[in-house]
């Protein structure tokens, strides 16, 4: 193996790529969904794909390496916690970010429910008058 | 984070993304709700090992079992194949 491909696969350089790089795939894939498909069920998944694409990559920026969780519960971490822990200020963002993503979901099936009372499809190109 | 570590979230991104890529080609409804839920529970992993251990509580709990449970319920309450 070459010295800049060990370079690549050492932990420090691919460990944040892995993170990164998945999370823009989730938020593509989620993208793709809402802009292709023509079910309602599958726009919503893709909204929630999106939603969870974006706190990992929140999470995965706060990330800091060989640093452990922020809860402190020991002396050298009550003393100093910028040494040795994360980054606290992303996950507390992504945990409220969590259960509005709930919420938002949940609104959009509630239309979606009303969309198939109204006109029996859950097509978008067979929904063709706009007023209810 | 050891390499070993590292290897794991190696696996469990790709698992991620397969998940989401048989939400996108399958055509049952309901299959699409349970792949997505297992696209939830592995990003909880993931949180984990990114040393969020309360955001993987609440993403285990509230994203892949509250959502679930409606999503199933609006796949029963509409119809359950993607007709085309």
């Amino acid at each position: 193996m070459s010295e800049a491909l060990r370079t690549f696969f050492s932990p420090q350089i691919l460990g944040p790529e892995i993170f990164y790089g998945s999370s823009v795939g989730l938020f593509l894939i989620g993208l793709y969904m809402i802009l292709v498909k023509k079910n309602l069920v599958k726009i919503v998944i893709g909204l929630s794909f999106i939603e969870s694409g974006v706190n990992l990559f929140l999470i995965s920026l706060g990330y800091v390496w060989g640093k452990t969780a922020p809860i402190l519960n020991k002396p050298e971490l009550m003393k100093e916690p910028v040494k040795y822990a994360v980054d606290p200020v992303p996950q507390a963002l992504v945990l409220t970010a969590i259960v509005i993503g709930v919420a938002v979901t949940a609104m959009a099936l509630s239309i979606v429910i009303v969309i198939h009372d109204k006109y029996g499809t859950l097509d978008i190109s067979k929904i063709k008058e706009l007023k209810w | 984070m050891s390499t070993l570590v590292l290897y794991l979230a190696l696996a469990m991104a790709i698992l991620m993304l397969v998940g989401a890529f048989v939400v996108v080609v399958t055509k049952d409804l309901l299959v699409a709700v349970i792949a997505s839920a297992v696209v939830d529970l592995v990003l909880a992993i993931l949180f984990y090992i990114l040393q969020a251990p309360d955001v993987a509580i609440t993403q285990a709990s509230i994203g892949a079992g509250l959502t679930t449970a409606i999503f199933v319920v609006v796949v029963r309450k509409t119809k359950r194949f993607e007709d085309d």
